[in-house]
């Protein structure tokens, strides 16, 4: 077996792409969020859809987003090898039931909250990555440049409450896997240091409450107040 | 004071086993594996199987005591081995649960006693130095900065008891291999076998069939010797720069 190989495949090495694509998917969040601020805009739709426009036509942001998709794949594929492969392991069975887990609850479920993850992202894509780039839907044009007209099926979509709440109740587990998942990256990436991890864990708790906050509140915002 | 107990009875590792219930009486300044010789004492006279668990310095020193108490291992005490536990932390009237610990890697052999050659084969596989290190006296020739040695040190002070794999719902020995790697690439005499060392013991750990880790840090809180999972992070750097640099 090649060096590379035994690295990837051991069970350091397993940890290890879940670290690296986790941490990716953490940088894309904010990315990602800014643009959709853009949906609490009051221009008729101008900034968002310009700037979906954009995303979708830029060569440069196609190809980071197939390494966004094939790093979504990857996490989660690995997350599930690893679970099963855990769970077969024999461990954490006590048969005692009544005690009280030392570790937080979060960590003990990071696969159950990435599954909820998994759904929430495909129907998230169907409903408008999908449509953006294969549906039928209907063009606005802004100063001349003709664009697909995303925000009004976005709007459509927030005024439903039932999507509102499947979006509020996703973004709370996503910030449940992020409390776990933004320390323990660090963590397994081996960077640990009493000079800096302190900074690390307040960031991640920091960060695991305001990106998925402030992703829930535009589709609040819509239902509510738009 | 009078308890009663729910043992894990299992004849051997092919059984199924489950819990047999006893009534002690004990005293609470005995220790919990006192506790447990007043029950075997009151099983043999009745004619009865004593249960089968491990000890050996009954000084919290050896690493041999291993069960699960109520659902954690060694016990619900931070810092504590199940032999320095003792009765006074429990109630009259309590009801104790005492299991094996419980991982695949670690086969029930009986009652509560496993398996942990694991352990012995992770250490063979690369947890020494190759060379003679000296004596005292040499150590002190080498100039080690005092929190090395005490990081050392700490990690040097794992019994190898195996409570870390018992606690991780993962069953993972990271914190065992983790501390056993760290308390030698700490120190100068440590330093040439690192890589191969490192690259060896995670890989006979993955063979011996542990979970993998995901930081949950269960070991840590349950670790007998508060060994720290700082030291898993070390692994994690090691096993990584060796991967990348060594030959």
């Amino acid at each position: 077996m090649s060096w590379f190989t035994q690295l990837l495949t051991s069970s350091l090495g397993k940890k290890l792409v879940m670290s690296l694509t986790g941490l990716f998917l953490i940088l894309f969040l904010p990315v990602h969020l800014i643009g959709n601020l853009q949906l609490m805009a009051d221009d008729g739709g101008e900034s968002f859809n310009l700037y979906a426009k954009f995303m979708t036509g830029n060569p440069l942001i196609k190809t980071v987003s197939y390494l966004l998709y094939g790093f979504i794949l990857l996490h989660a594929i690995q997350g599930m090898l690893i679970w099963k492969a855990n769970r077969g392991a024999g461990g954490g069975s006590s048969r005692y039931q009544g005690g009280k887990s030392p570790t937080a609850w979060s960590s003990r479920q990071m696969a159950g909250l990435g599954m909820v993850i998994l759904v929430f992202i495909l129907l998230h894509m169907w409903q408008f990555w999908f449509q953006m780039k294969w549906g039928d839907i209907g063009t606005a044009t802004y100063g001349g440049v003709e664009t697909k007209d995303l925000y009004t099926i976005v709007q459509h979509t927030f005024k439903q409450w039932w999507f509102v709440l499947f979006y509020v109740i996703s973004m709370i587990v996503i910030g449940f896997h992020l409390q776990h998942g933004f320390q323990s990256a660090f963590q397994t990436l081996g960077l640990n240091h009493k000079k800096y991890t302190p900074a690390i864990k307040t960031l991640g708790l920091i960060y695991s409450i305001i990106i998925p906050l402030a992703f829930a509140i535009i589709p609040c915002y819509i239902l509510l107040i738009k | 004071m009078k308890l009663n107990l729910k043992v894990w009875r299992q004849a051997n590792g092919q059984g199924k086993g489950k819990f047999e219930s006893y009534n002690v009486d004990a005293d609470e300044h005995m220790s919990f594996l006192e506790m447990l010789d007043v029950l075997n004492q009151q099983l043999i006279e009745a004619g009865d199987d004593p249960v089968a668990f491990e000890h050996d310095c009954r000084e919290g020193i050896c690493g041999a005591c291993s069960m699960v108490i109520n659902g954690r291992p060694h016990g619900p005490n931070a810092g504590t081995t199940t032999c320095q536990l003792h009765m006074r932390f429990f109630k009259d009237g309590d009801t104790i649960h005492i299991e094996p610990f419980r991982a695949d890697a670690f086969p029930v052999i009986k009652d509560l006693v496993v398996d942990r050659s694991a352990f012995d084969r992770i250490i063979e596989s690369g947890g020494y130095i190759s060379v003679n290190t000296g004596q005292a006296q040499d150590a002190n020739a080498i100039p080690v900065e005092k929190e090395q040695a005490s990081e050392a040190f700490d990690a040097a002070t794992c019994i190898g008891c195996g409570a870390c794999v018992a606690a991780c719902p993962n069953a993972s020995a990271m914190l065992f291999v983790s501390a056993k790697v760290s308390h030698l690439a700490l120190m100068p005499q440590g330093q040439v076998e690192h890589d191969k060392r490192v690259q060896s013991m995670v890989n006979q750990m993955d063979l011996e069939g542990f979970g993998n880790c995901s930081n949950t840090y269960a070991c840590e809180a349950e670790c007998p010797k508060e060994i720290s999972a700082d030291n898993i992070a070390r692994l994690n750097r090691s096993y990584l720069i060796s991967s990348l640099t060594s030959d």
